[in-house]
């Protein structure tokens, strides 16, 4: 065909190439040095199936709080300007700059039983310290970010001409939002959903120090490597791992079906 | 039907400048003005979409001032006609039907009687993006039409659309009016648009109304100099129709100008000067409209030169024409020259 390939090109896919292969060189390790027999092992250790189910359940329930209210607060930060909206994006992107352990620490201080907060919602029955909430509550704290800036820029590209039409035609503003605004930025929404639930998923420093107990998948890794050495941790982190890409290939297929 | 009292509100750059305006019921009201003269905002006070910061919007005898757009019965089409992506046409059509609570059996009824009305039913069911800029000007009226507005509110509707689509949705959209009798509020930086659609118009400028009258008061008496320079510039004429040819021949005086279509008796019709060209010697060309004239004026006007060419039967016309045109001719004032449109550059109401 003739086509050229200009030298910026190639020198740019060559560097590229190098950090794809140092991405997909440890995980394609992974698989290829754990044996297949202790992966079929899983299934009968019920310390690692329950820490698998508690890491997906915890993190599919931190994204869903993160929806019921993400949403609202990207749709006030998309559509309004108002005297401390500066403030308010900075502290929503402040997760993304603290160390996890320290976020941790933050969350157990504002949230444990023994705080102000803490003791209105122990009150409730909701205890953070070594509970599934605690493991939720600090999944939230790290990657709720990550839906909120994507529900914003979502609701941002929405053209206000929709909305004003959909005004005029007897829409109020609630019924503007969920039959225009949210049906228009379904695509980023969901996107931001399955990175926020991809980051819960990842979460260890914060759970650490919040809730060690009951166990998440990542934390018995961790446990496992430290008391068993590498190759007890290996079948677990297989599992996690072939289970976490699984999900997240069929959410990116559906977001982009959509 | 529709009264502003002296309506202001600024916005950013735009201002809208204790305005005060009234329509009566079934008029097509157009206001003109520059880009940035404030027309857009001025039409979304009227729909709700922003309140004034003072003055008094009435619809209907009723003051609406504060009133949300969902609560004043006006229909709006904006310049990129807003259909929503994610509904196909029939539900865009739909969306202010099912928002009233009509069951599914009376949605489609009276989409499909609309859509008959409009001449839109083959597009039902059609993506918006696979849609002219025609087709969707088409489907914005009809969403706008289905909750049967009061006022119908429609911000440049034909700026985005070719020259021939233009022609053909001008007529569509006084036909609305009409056939729908509903107060129509037409919003246009074209003078050829707002003179050929009017019942009544308003020129508006920094964010003010100039002067509200009939087209062609306006054009015989601008009240000021801004109005003047406005519309100084287009070639308008009365005459008289005859059908010849499959075409229509206008006598204005005793000059015969070709028109495109059958027309019959008295009508006023419109050359935009960027239409006529000009020629030292007698062009080769298929335009029907040569005629010949002499120079009395030339004068810049922005990037363009305004030659204004006086017939033996005196009957000004004015040619915009470029620098290096106006140069390639060597024209100047007293030349005789030669100047051609064709038919189909005629406007004719």
């Amino acid at each position: 065909m003739g086509l050229k390939i200009s030298s910026l090109t190639l020198a740019f896919s060559v560097l590229g190439s190098f950090l794809i292969l140092f991405l997909v060189i440890p995980v394609l390790l992974l698989y290829l040095t754990t044996p297949a027999e202790s992966m079929l092992g899983i299934p009968y250790d019920q310390e690692a199936v329950k820490a698998i189910f508690l890491s997906l359940a915890a993190a599919t329930t931190a994204t869903g709080l993160s929806l019921i209210f993400g949403i609202p607060l990207a749709f006030i930060l998309a559509r309004y300007m108002f005297f401390s909206k500066s403030f308010i994006e900075a502290v929503v992107d402040l997760p993304l700059v603290i160390p996890h352990s320290v976020a941790g620490i933050a969350v157990l201080v504002a949230y444990s039983s023994r705080s102000t907060i803490g003791s209105i919602f122990s009150n409730l029955g909701i205890i953070i310290e070594d509970t599934f909430w605690g493991i939720v509550a600090a999944m939230t704290f790290v990657s709720a970010t990550i839906l909120i800036n994507a529900a914003k820029d979502g609701f941002q590209t929405v053209d206000k001409e929709y909305e004003y039409v959909a005004r005029t035609l007897g829409a109020p503003l609630y019924k503007v939002f969920f039959t225009v605004y949210l049906p228009l930025s379904f695509k980023p929404i969901l996107s931001g959903a399955i990175m926020t639930w991809a980051r819960a998923m990842s979460e260890v420093g914060a759970i650490l120090i919040v809730a060690y107990f009951p166990k998440i998948a990542p934390i018995l890794i961790i446990d496992r490597f430290l008391n068993y050495g590498l190759s007890a941790s290996k079948p677990i982190a297989c599992t996690l791992l072939t289970i976490s890409i699984a999900i997240f290939i069929v959410l990116r297929f559906l977001a982009k079906r959509r | 039907m529709l009264k502003l009292e002296h309506v202001s509100k600024r916005w950013g750059e735009f201002t809208v400048d204790d305005v005060c305006m009234e329509c009566v019921k079934g008029e097509y009201f157009v206001i003109m003005g520059p880009t940035g003269a404030g027309k857009t905002l001025l039409l979304q006070l009227i729909a709700g979409i922003f309140y004034p910061e003072s003055g008094k919007i009435f619809i209907g005898g009723r003051d609406v001032t504060f009133y949300p757009p969902e609560k004043r019965g006006v229909g709006y089409v904006p310049q990129n006609y807003a259909l929503f992506p994610h509904l196909d046409v029939f539900n865009n059509i739909a969306y202010g039907l099912k928002l009233k609570g009509y069951s599914q059996p009376e949605i489609k009824k009276i989409v499909k009687e609309l859509a008959e009305n409009l001449g839109i039913n083959n597009l039902l069911y059609r993506n918006i993006k696979t849609l002219s800029g025609g087709e969707q000007q088409r489907v914005a009226l009809a969403r706008a039409l289905t909750i049967n507005p009061s006022i119908l509110l429609l911000d440049e509707p034909l700026s985005a659309l070719d020259s021939k689509t233009r022609d053909n949705l001008r007529e569509y959209l006084k036909k609305i009016n009409k056939t729908f009798k509903v107060t129509t509020i037409h919003v246009t930086h074209d003078l050829v648009e707002a003179v050929s659609l009017a019942d009544r118009m308003a020129v508006m400028n920094n964010g003010k109304i100039l002067q509200t009258d009939t087209p062609e008061k306006i054009l015989a008496k601008p009240s000021n100099p801004f109005i003047a320079e406005f519309t100084g510039s287009i070639n308008v004429f009365k005459g008289f129709a005859t059908p010849k040819e499959n075409m229509s021949e206008v006598k204005i005086s005793n000059l015969p100008v070709w028109v495109s279509g059958i027309h019959r008796g008295e009508v006023t019709i419109i050359v935009r000067p960027e239409s006529i060209l000009l020629a030292k010697e007698y062009p080769k060309t298929s335009a029907r409209n040569v005629f010949k004239g002499t120079i009395v004026d030339i004068e810049p006007k922005g990037t363009v030169y305004a030659v204004k060419i006086i017939t033996d039967s005196n009957i000004i016309f004015t040619s915009y024409i470029t620098r290096s045109a106006l140069l390639e001719l060597e024209l100047k004032k007293g030349d005789k020259t030669y100047f051609f449109f064709k038919a189909s550059e005629v406007h004719i109401f």
